[in-house]
């Protein structure tokens, strides 16, 4: 059951990251490029998913008491700290140098082409990588950020 | 930008967020596309075999169509750095476009909202930079 949900959801998921067109790198990159010929795409798209799922989300969110809820609620009010700002910096860094976040990432590998195994990669290595720093650096596990919501 | 790729646009977006939406309803997870994967190539917590279920299902639109249209660009070492990156501060930022920009958004998340507008505003100004040059 798990199994079958997990799998239409990436379906769907799939299937709405190539009708947007949020794989091709040059539509995001065209979105991130305010001064360039500027398509306004990606924004339509995140509208789009957004009014999509924030009403599962706030389905059960209050269907009443869950683990799931309690997740959900947790990172809602999660504060904003640095270590996240300073993620979020480097991940949009690497986003606006290729125009390529994960999802797509993993969809262009169907391509085959040298580029997009070259990016995905680096991209499992910096995963890979990143927390082993991190704890090496300051003594923070990122593995045990909130991720997800239950497991 | 025409009505069509508007439509087109929030078609797909919908879609997206029907994806999302299926996760958190029936398996109470967050559609967040790296910690998925993160958590399935660091090989945690045994229960990786929904993560394979649904990234199957993430590529599969495009195995079964392929990209018409899509090309990766740019040379192999900037794709090399990109995708570090995008890796490493996916960790360390607890989230990607999908976890933060559309789950974190639709879970109404401070947080998420926080870390959305830093990388939508640093992917900006790198783009910038790498495509017209600093500022003078």
């Amino acid at each position: 059951m798990k199994f079958l949900s997990a799998l239409v959801a990436g379906l769907l998921f799939g299937s709405g990251l190539l009708v947007s067109g949020m794989v091709n790198p040059a539509v995001v990159l065209s979105f991130l490029d305010v001064s360039g010929a500027w398509n306004p795409a990606l924004a339509f798209v995140m509208v789009g998913a957004i009014a999509m799922a924030a009403p599962a989300y706030f389905f059960i969110r209050r269907r009443g008491p869950s683990r799931t809820s309690e997740a959900l609620l947790r990172l809602a009010s999660d504060r904003v700290d640095l270590r996240m700002i300073t993620g979020a910096a480097i991940f949009g860094t690497g986003w606006g140098l290729a125009g390529i976040c994960p999802g797509p990432g993993l969809v262009l590998l169907t391509g085959a082409s040298v580029h997009a195994v070259v990016f995905v990669t680096s991209m499992v290595a910096g995963m890979l990588l990143a927390p082993l720093l991190l704890r090496r650096a300051r003594g923070i596990d990122v593995r045990s950020a909130p991720t997800r919501a239950t497991d | 930008m025409t009505l069509d790729a508007i439509l087109q646009a929030l078609i797909g977006g919908v879609l997206i967020g029907a994806g999302a939406a299926t996760l958190i309803l029936f398996n109470g997870t967050v559609a967040g596309i790296s910690g998925i994967t993160a958590n399935l190539v660091e090989g945690r917590s045994g229960a990786g075999g929904w993560r394979i279920a649904f990234l199957m299902g993430l590529i599969a639109p495009a195995l079964l169509l392929g990209l018409p249209g899509v090309d990766v660009t740019g040379s192999l070492p900037m794709l090399a750095v990109s995708g570090l990156l995008v890796g490493a501060g996916a960790r360390v930022g607890s989230g990607c476009t999908s976890g933060h920009g559309v789950c974190g958004l639709a879970n109404l998340s401070r947080r998420s909202l926080a870390a959305t507008m830093v990388f939508m505003a640093t992917a900006m100004l790198t783009i910038q930079i790498v495509r017209h040059g600093v500022p003078t």
